[in-house]
C-alpha cells in the first residue's frame, strides 16, 4: 500500500507492507536510526517519538497509522547548529551512558516541556512520571530527571526561552 | 569543555565525549549498520525444554520467495561447527543436532531479503520434537533418577559440572563447634538477566575473494571474540576484524558468543552476502547470558558479645544446559571465595557445585566479577542474620568486625590479598548522610502506629580487575590489556585500548588518563576501542577490568612516552635528562623554569629533521601490555530505607545512600553515573526482576511484560558520599567501580525489608525479588508462593 506522512518537516510517500512498523520504516526505509528498538511488548520505550507533537511508541504504530500525520525523530531536534535545550541539559546532567534510550527520553522531555503552556514549574514527580513507560537501563534516572529539569529552567529563564 | 580551574587538563568532572553523538541519534549502533545487499537471518528456537529431535523440514520455507537458504544443525555438522566452546572449556551447540536442551535454543537459522521475512519463514519451518522430562530445579539436577541433559559428552552419566571449594574446611568447622552462636539460613540468589536495553546481534560480511571477514557484534570483548571464531571456524586470525561500535548496554550480557552470531558469520560465507541478525526482546531473555541463579546454604559463628569468627557456606549453582559461563578458568565458581566480606575472620569455607539444568546456558557476570554479587549478598544477608539473633544494631556489628585500616594488605582465609582499605571511615560516613539515629528513632515512632519502615546495611568488598595472568585467564588467554599511544607532530594524540565501552564513557576517561600524564588536554586525544584491527589486543570490559587493568595500560603507556619525551627534549634543552622537571605538560631546567619545552614542541622535534637524542628513532609513541600485579577491592557502604504498604505488601524504597570507596576518580561525574545506574538495577534484582520457569521448563520472564525492569518511578533520588583510598599497586590508584553498585545494593534492600518486618512479623528472611506476592505471604507465615 502507499503511505504518505510527514517526517520531520519533509513530506514523504513510500510504499509499504501494510504491517509495516514505524519504527522500522522509520529507521529501515528512511535510515533514521535515531530512533531505537528495545522490546517486542511496547515496554521499553526506546522507540519513542513525536506524533502530531504527542509522544508515540513507534513499535506500537503501523506506518499506515502515521498516514497524514506530522512525524518527529530525533534527528529534527536540533535546529540549525544549536542543540534542544534538552539534548543540552542530558549532556549537562550526565543523563546519559551508553545512548541507547537516549533519543526517546529527549522526545518525551521535549514534549513534556512543549506542553507546559506557560513555563509553569514542573515537579520532579511530573518528570518521572512523564518517562515513566520508558527504560533506561544505565542512569538509575537520577541524572535523567535532572536534565530535563535543567532544559526545563533554561526555557523559564527570563533570557532563555527558545 | 567545562574544565577545572585548579586542574585544566586531566582528572576531573570532565563532560563526555561520546555524549554529542548520542543526543542527535547519531549513534552507531550494530542495528544501525546497513550494507549494500545485506541479508537477514532469524533463528528458530526450541518451544520445549528438552526433546530429542526427530526431524526437521525447511522445505516450506525454502520455497519462499524471499528465503535465501535455511541452516540447520545438520548442515553445521558437515562443517564441523556444529558445537562451539563455551568460556568455560564447555561445548554449546550452535543449533541443535540431537536435542534440544532448554526452551528457547537455536535449531535453525533462516536468510531472507528482509526482516518480516526472516521471521514469517521461521513458521514455516516444521520440526517434530519427541519431548523429554526436564530438569528444571538445581536442588534435583543430581538426583539419580533425573534425566541426564548433556548425553553429548563422553562419560557424562549425570548432570554435575564442578566441584569446588576455598578456605579451609576442618579450621572453619572447629570454629564453628566452639563458637557461642551459630547461625544459618537458605539463601537463593535468583535468577536474572542483564537485559541491555539494546539486545544482542550481528552483522557478518565475508569476503569470499580476501577471505575477510568482518563482523560488527555487540560485544565486550571483541579481540577475544576474534581468537574464538579463528579457532572454532578455522578463519585466520589476521582476516578476522570484529567491530564493535557503539553498544546499548553490557553488564556481561555481551561477553559470551551467542550461536546467532555464528549462524550469521556462516551464512554470510555461504550466501557471499553480509547478513544481518538481531535478537528481539523475548530471545535476549530466554537464550543469552543470564545471571546468578545460586542456591545457597550459608552459616555465621560469633562469640555471644558479637565478634564474627567463622563464615562457611555450600552452593549449587545453577548453570543451565551448557556450562556457558565466562570465569576465569581456575575459578569455575568465579571470585565467590571472597564471600568473607569485609570482616577479620579466623575461618572460612566455601563449596561451590555446578550442575546442568534444562534451562538458558551461563550465567554471566552481570555487572560483576565473576559471582562477587553473590558473595556479597550471602555475607551481608548472615551478618544481619547474625545481627537478629544477638539483637544487636547492624551497624554496630559491622563497626566492631571490620577489618582494620592498620591490617591492610590484609590476606583473607580464602587466598584473596586485599589492597587497601578504610571501612570504618565509609561506614560512619553513610551512616552521617541517612541520618542514621534518627532514622531509627522514626523508625520507632512509625511502629508505634502500624506502620512498616526498614533500615537495611550492606557493606561489601569486591576483588575486581582480573588478572594477574599467572592465576587468571578465559580459554587461556591471559587477562592483561594492551595500550597504545602516539602523540603526532602538533601534538595531538591517538590511544588505542583493548576495552571499549557500553556505556561507561572510556573516550572521556581513558584521555583524561593520558591527559593527566602527559599534559596534552583531554580534547587533544582521541581513544580508539572495539576495533580488531585498530586496537592492541586484551581482553575486553566486563568484571570492572577497564580502569584496574586498562586504565593503568592507559597510565603505563603515557609515562613510557613521557620517558621519550624527557630524553628528547634534554636534547633540546642541552641539558642531563635528570635535570629537568616535569610539570603538566613541559619540561623545564631545574632552577631555570624559564628554560622548558612543552610536549607540544617535544612531540615536533620528535618528528623532525634535526638530530635526536641517543635511543631515540624519532616518533613518540609507546605501547605496553598491562599484566595486573594484584586485583583491586573496592568497598562501600550502602543504607536503604524502605517503606511497606502493610496493606498490599508493596515495599518502596524511600531513600538510598551509597558512600563508595573506588580509589582514585579520574571523573567523579561519571562515577557517580555508574554507580546511579547499578543502584537502579539493584532495586530491580531485590524487588521485582525474575527468570522464573515452570515445571517443565517454560521460561516465565520472556519479555518486559514478565521480567520487570524499574522505571523512574520504582527508583529513589540516589544519595552519595565517598571516601578515597588509593590502590596502592596500581600506577593511578584507581579501583574500578562500575559493578559495586549492584553488587552492594540487593543485600541492603532485602536487609531493609526484614528489619521492618522481623519485629512486627517475625519475618527473618525473604528470596528476591521481594514482589508484593512474597511480601504478603511472608508477613501471612505462609510460604513463598511460586513466582
Ligand atoms: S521498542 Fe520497546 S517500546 Fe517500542
Ligand atoms: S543510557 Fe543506556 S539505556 Fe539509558
Amino acid at each position: 500500500m502507499q503511505v504518505t506522512l510527514t517526517v520531520n518537516g519533509d513530506e514523504v510517500t513510500s510504499e509499504i507492507e501494510p504491517r509495516l512498523l514505524l519504527v522500522h520504516f522509520l529507521r529501515d526505509t528512511l535510515g533514521l536510526t535515531g530512533t531505537h528498538w528495545g522490546c517486542d511488548t511496547s515496554n521499553c520505550g526506546a522507540c519513542v517519538v513525536l506524533m502530531d507533537g504527542e509522544p508515540v511508541k513507534s513499535c506500537t504504530v503501523l506506518t499506515a497509522m502515521a498516514g497524514g500525520h506530522e512525524v518527529r525523530t530525533i534527528e529534527s531536534v536540533e535546529r540549525g547548529d544549536v542543540l534542544d535545550p534538552v539534548q543540552q541539559g542530558f549532556v549537562e546532567e550526565h543523563g546519559l551512558q551508553c545512548g541507547f534510550c537516549t533519543p526517546g527520553m529527549i522526545m518525551t522531555a521535549r514534549a513534556l516541556l512543549d506542553r507546559r503552556a506557560g513555563g509553569e514549574p514542573l515537579t520532579d514527580a511530573e518528570i518521572r512520571e512523564a518517562i515513566s513507560g520508558q527504560i533506561c537501563r544505565c542512569t538509575g534516572y537520577t541524572n535523567i530527571v535532572k536534565a530535563i529539569r535543567w532544559a526545563a529552567d533554561q526555557e523559564a529563564a527570563p533570557a532563555g526561552g527558545r | 569543555m567545562a574544565m577545572i580551574e585548579e586542574r585544566p587538563i586531566g582528572f576531573g568532572r570532565l563532560k563526555r565525549k561520546e555524549d554529542p553523538r548520542f543526543i542527535r541519534g547519531q549513534g552507531t549502533y550494530v542495528d544501525d549498520v546497513t550494507l549494500p545487499g545485506m541479508l537477514h537471518g532469524a533463528v528458530l528456537r526450541s518451544p520445549l525444554a528438552h526433546a530429542r529431535i526427530v526431524s526437521i523440514d525447511a522445505s516450506a520455507a525454502l520455497a519462499h520467495p524471499k528465503v535465501r537458504g535455511v541452516i540447520t544443525g545438520k548442515d553445521l555438522e558437515a562443517q564441523k561447527l556444529a558445537w562451539m566452546p563455551t568460556m568455560s572449556y564447555d561445548t554449546q551447540a550452535v543449533l541443535a543436532t540431537d536435542k534440544v536442551r532448554f526452551q528457547g535454543q537455536e535449531v535453525a537459522f533462516v536468510i531472507a531479503d528482509d526482516r518480516y521475512a526472516a521471521r514469517d519463514a521461521l513458521e514455516l519451518i516444521d520440526v517434530e520434537y519427541e519431548p523429554l522430562p526436564a530438569v528444571v530445579n538445581a536442588r534435583k539436577a543430581l538426583d539419580a533418577d533425573a534425566p541426564v541433559i548433556r548425553d553429548d559428552k563422553d562419560g557424562q552419566t549425570d548432570n554435575h559440572i564442578f566441584d569446588w571449594e576455598a578456605g579451609d574446611k576442618a579450621e572453619t568447622d572447629a570454629v564453628f563447634a566452639r563458637a557461642d552462636v551459630v547461625v544459618s539460613r537458605d539463601i537463593i540468589y535468583p535468577r536474572c538477566h542483564p537485559a541491555p536495553l539494546e539486545t544482542c546481534g550481528a552483522v557478518a560480511d565475508y569476503d569470499r575473494v580476501s577471505g575477510h571477514l568482518t563482523l560488527w557484534t555487540t560485544s565486550q570483548a571483541p579481540h577475544a571474540h576474534r581468537t574464538v571464531y579463528a579457532l572454532v571456524a578455522g578463519l585466520p586470525e589476521h582476516k578476522i576484524r570484529v567491530i564493535s561500535p557503539d553498544i546499548g548496554g553490557g553488564f556481561g550480557n555481551k561477553v559470551p558468543i551467542y550461536p546467532g552470531y555464528v549462524c550469521a558469520i556462516v551464512a554470510s560465507i555461504v550466501t557471499g552476502k553480509p547478513v544481518k541478525w538481531m535478537e528481539d526482546r523475548s530471545e535476549n531473555l530466554t537464550s543469552t547470558g543470564f545471571a546468578r541463579d545460586y542456591v545457597m546454604h550459608g552459616g555465621i559463628a560469633a562469640t555471644r558479645d558479637g565478634k564474627i569468627l567463622a563464615v562457611r557456606t555450600d552452593v549449587i549453582a545453577d548453570h543451565g544446559a551448557f556450562n556457558a559461563t565466562a570465569q576465569p578458568t581456575k575459578y569455575p565458581a568465579g571470585f565467590f571465595s571472597i564471600f568473607t566480606g569485609s570482616y577479620d575472620l579466623e575461618a572460612a569455607y566455601c563449596a561451590v557445585h555446578g550442575v546442568y539444568t534444562n534451562k538458558a546456558p551461563g550465567g554471566v557476570a552481570y555487572r560483576c566479577s565473576f559471582r562477587v554479587t553473590e558473595a556479597a549478598y550471602l555475607i551481608e544477608r548472615m551478618v544481619d542474620a547474625l545481627a537478629l539473633e544477638l539483637g544487636t544494631d547492624p551497624a554496630e556489628l559491622r563497626l566492631k568486625n571490620f577489618i582494620r585500616p592498620e591490617q591492610f594488605p590484609y590476606e583473607n582465609k580464602t587466598g584473596w590479598t586485599y589492597d587497601s582499605g578504610d571501612y570504618e571511615t565509609a561506614m560512619r560516613k553513610a551512616m552521617e548522610i541517612a541520618g542514621y539515629d534518627e532514622l531509627r528513632r522514626e523508625q520507632a515512632e512509625k511502629r508505634a502506629k502500624g506502620e512498616l519502615m526498614g533500615i537495611g546495611l550492606s557493606f561489601f568488598t569486591e576483588t575486581v580487575g582480573a588478572g594477574p595472568r599467572k592465576h587468571m585467564d578465559i580459554l587461556g588467554l591471559g587477562m592483561a590489556d594492551g595500550a597504545d599511544l602516539r602523540v603526532h607532530p602538533t601534538g595531538k594524540a591517538v590511544l588505542g585500548i583493548s576495552v571499549q565501552t557500553q556505556g561507561q564513557g572510556h573516550e572521556t576517561t581513558f584521555a583524561q588518563i593520558v591527559a593527566e600524564e602527559l599534559g596534552i588536554p583531554p580534547e587533544d586525544i582521541e581513544v580508539v576501542h572495539g576495533d580488531t584491527d585498530r586496537t592492541p589486543f586484551g581482553l575486553g570490559t566486563y568484571g570492572s577490568r577497564s580502569t584496574p587493568v586498562s586504565g593503568a595500560a592507559a597510565a603505563v603507556v603515557a609515562r613510557k612516552v613521557r620517558d621519550q619525551a624527557r630524553l628528547i627534549a634534554a636534547g633540546m634543552l642541552e641539558a642531563s635528562p635528570d635535570d629537568l622537571e616535569w610539570e603538566k605538560g613541559r619540561f623545564s631546567v631545574k632552577g631555570d623554569p624559564e628554560q622548558g619545552k612543552t610536549i607540544q614542541e617535544i612531540a615536533m622535534a620528535a618528528h623532525g629533521a634535526a638530530d635526536l637524542p641517543e635511543g631515540i628513532e624519532g616518533a613518540l609513541e609507546a605501547q605496553t601490555v598491562y599484566n595486573p600485579p594484584n586485583l583491586t577491592f573496592p568497598f562501600g557502604a550502602y543504607i536503604c530505607v524502605v517503606d511497606i504498604d502493610p496493606g498490599t505488601a508493596q515495599v518502596k524504597v524511600r531513600r538510598f545512600i551509597a558512600v563508595d570507596d573506588c580509589g582514585v576518580r579520574i571523573n567523579p561525574m561519571i562515577v557517580e553515573g555508574q554507580i546511579h545506574g547499578g543502584l537502579a538495577e539493584g532495586v530491580g534484582i531485590a524487588l521485582m526482576e525474575l527468570i522464573a520457569f515452570d515445571e517443565q521448563g517454560n521460561c516465565l520472564g520472556g519479555s518486559f511484560m514478565d521480567y520487570l525492569i524499574p522505571t523512574a518511578l520504582e527508583v529513589p533520588e540516589w544519595e552519595l558520599g565517598e571516601t578515597v583510598t588509593p590502590s596502592p599497586h596500581h600506577p593511578i590508584g584507581a579501583k574500578g567501580v562500575g559493578e559495586s553498585p549492584n553488587v552492594g545494593s540487593p543485600p541492603a534492600i532485602v536487609n531493609a525489608v526484614i528489619d521492618a518486618l522481623y519485629e512486627p512479623y517475625g519475618v527473618s528472611h525473604i528470596d528476591m525479588p521481594m514482589t508484593p506476592a512474597r511480601v504478603w505471604a511472608a508477613m501471612q507465615g505462609r510460604p513463598e508462593p511460586p513466582q
